[in-house]
């Protein structure tokens, strides 16, 4: 498959659910950040697979469980390329982004830090990121310290010659890109700079993963995750990317059937990479739907699909500025963002903004989008959040504004 | 949609009644609802048991603020047997619309958060947490 730029209008021809009419009104999905539609290519796949070839993995012998083991360690190698890991053992198949830093968390974490140890969170994260790290502060004694924003939703960088003045940093966890103001973040210097540190990076991919090529190396990730479902895959499959040293030193997770490799009652030794962070039987048709969305998104071209958000995202700020009382936040510079777009409406609550919207086919969240220190830092009780992807069209976007024209008529 | 903005909701939510605070106040009560980041600031003075005066300020949406409104309304002067017999019911009757799960949190801000008033008035131990209202999932 070449990669070779296609218009969102043609792409969104893949996507079933635009047939969809809502009380007379076109589709108009504005909330990919919160979760991707999906193709039909990755419809047919999980279809296909379980009308042809299901059986558990690993365990069976006969043609349908070599099939199904197949297509299930095909979708690993599919994960590898995407990301640009050096083997497939060092790819864990999680739920989604949230286990996969718990996973980290709880397995790395625990065996890893001590009190005098520091972690380093930053103030954007969403509550998957953040959540873990207080709770692993908490069970080791290691301090957590906060990389604070700034009114645009910048990372303070100059903060980090305080915490590093202070010593003993282990880990720091920062997202790719922030989920409820759009902020594109420096992780290769981050990375750098806690590798300085003699500390490991655990970078939340949830939010750029499927928006732009990824590298690991480049990246300078020690470890990575992000959700299917915010790729066009179904919800339940996720991964968690670590390098190989890392994964091999750390205790399991969860325990049971098919991390092992001998039990007996005297003990048990685990399996090798990276089945003994799978316990139990894994989301087997998840994955593979996982492995086909990321064919898809592959086709298509991540720099093209980057490029489009880019412009889209262009849009929607400019035709957004033509609506008086309403504020975006965020960064100001394009290149800073990704495509997602948070805003207020002057005198109306991101609820009914969204109520109303929603009422004419265009999906936009409305609250904190599980960032709640954001909301706090910048004073806001919520906010209306449109986020783009591949398929998303400037029409789309017109709509938005029309009832947002319409919202401030009724409020008026 | 048009239902739910219907002119005597937009009315309460642009002329709020009862809106303010009271300096002397009986009970003050800060209800929050953490999805739609609402925050609700309710004062009552109880005289004998009715209550003479209530008041409300916070941030919120249109249906939280209309209904909280409509609330006060409903229960200014009545005994507080009264007011602690609103129910969920009351409130729809009162809005005049069906609410959506989600919009039915907005709406029982304020019902709920007058429970709990009620409630530390007549000094009764609240489980912790509790924001006043069974089976309404508040995340
Ligand atoms: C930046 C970020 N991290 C983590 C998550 C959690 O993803 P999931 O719910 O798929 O685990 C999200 C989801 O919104 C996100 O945007």
């Amino acid at each position: 498959m070449d990669a070779v730029a296609t218009p969102a209008s043609v792409l969104r021809a893949d996507f079933p659910i635009f047939e969809r009419v809502i009380d007379g009104h076109p589709l108009s999905y504005l909330d990919s950040a919160n979760s991707a539609q999906k193709s039909r290519h990755m419809l047919d796949t999980m279809m296909s697979f379980y009308t042809t070839s299901y059986a558990n993995v690993h365990r069976a012998v006969y043609q349908l469980g070599v099939e199904a083991t197949e297509a299930y360690e095909g979708a690993r190698e599919t994960v590898r390329a995407l990301i640009g890991a050096a083997s497939t053992k060092e790819i864990v198949f999680t739920r989604d982004s949230t286990e996969a830093i718990n996973l980290v968390a709880h397995s790395y974490g625990r065996a890893n830090l001590a009190p005098g140890d520091v972690i380093v969170c930053t103030e954007l994260e969403h509550h998957s990121n953040l959540v873990p790290w207080q709770v692993l502060s908490q069970q080791t004694g290691a301090a957590i310290r906060y990389v604070h924003i700034d009114d645009r939703g910048e990372l303070q960088l100059d903060e980090l010659d305080e915490i590093a003045r202070s010593g003993n940093v282990r880990l720091l966890a920062v997202a790719e890109q922030s989920n409820s103001l759009g902020t594109s973040n420096p992780v290769r210097v981050l990375a750098d700079w806690v590798h300085e540190q003699g500390g490991v990076i655990v970078v939340d991919g949830a939010q750029s993963v499927p928006h732009r090529p990824t590298d690991v190396t480049a990246l300078g990730a020690d470890f990575l995750v992000f959700s299917g479902h915010k790729l066009g895959g179904p919800s339940g499959a996720g991964a968690l990317y670590g390098r190989r040293e890392l994964l091999e030193a750390m205790p399991p997770f969860l325990t049971g059937g098919e991390m092992i490799r001998s039990v007996r009652l005297s003990g048990t030794t685990y399996n090798e990479l990276p089945w003994r962070f799978e316990a139990g039987t894994p989301a087997i048709a998840e994955v593979v739907g996982m492995g086909a969305a990321i064919e898809y998104l592959v086709g298509v071209g991540l720099d093209n699909v980057q490029a489009h958000e880019q412009a889209i995202t262009r849009y929607a700020l400019g035709r957004l500025a033509e609506v008086p009382g309403i504020t975006v936040h965020g960064p100001t510079e394009h290149s800073r963002r990704g495509g997602v777009v948070p805003f207020s409406l002057d005198g109306v609550h991101p609820h009914d903004v969204a109520e109303i919207l929603g009422s004419q086919g265009v999906c936009v969240r409305a609250g904190h989008h599980c960032t709640q220190p954001v909301m706090e830092r910048l004073g806001l009780p919520a906010t209306t959040r449109a986020s783009f992807y591949l398929y998303t069209v400037p029409d789309e976007i017109d709509r938005m504004i029309d009832g947002l024209h319409r919202v401030r008529r009724i409020f008026a | 949609m048009d239902d739910l903005y219907r002119e005597h909701i937009l009315d309460h939510y642009k002329n709020p009644r009862n809106h303010g605070a009271l300096t002397d106040a009986d009970v003050s009560v800060e209800g929050t609802n953490p999805l739609c980041g609402d925050e609700l600031h309710l004062d009552l003075n109880i005289i004998a048991g009715r209550i003479e005066e209530i008041r409300f300020h916070g941030r919120g949406c249109s249906i939280s603020q209309a209904a909280t409104s409509m609330m006060t309304e409903l229960v200014e002067g009545k005994t507080v047997e009264e007011a602690a017999a609103l129910t969920r019911a009351d409130i729809e009757e009162e809005m005049g619309i069906p609410l959506s799960p989600v919009r039915l949190k907005c709406a029982l801000l304020g019902l709920s958060t007058l429970r709990v008033a009620l409630n530390r008035h007549a000094g009764v131990a609240l489980p912790e947490g509790w924001a006043g209202m069974d089976g309404v999932d508040w995340r």
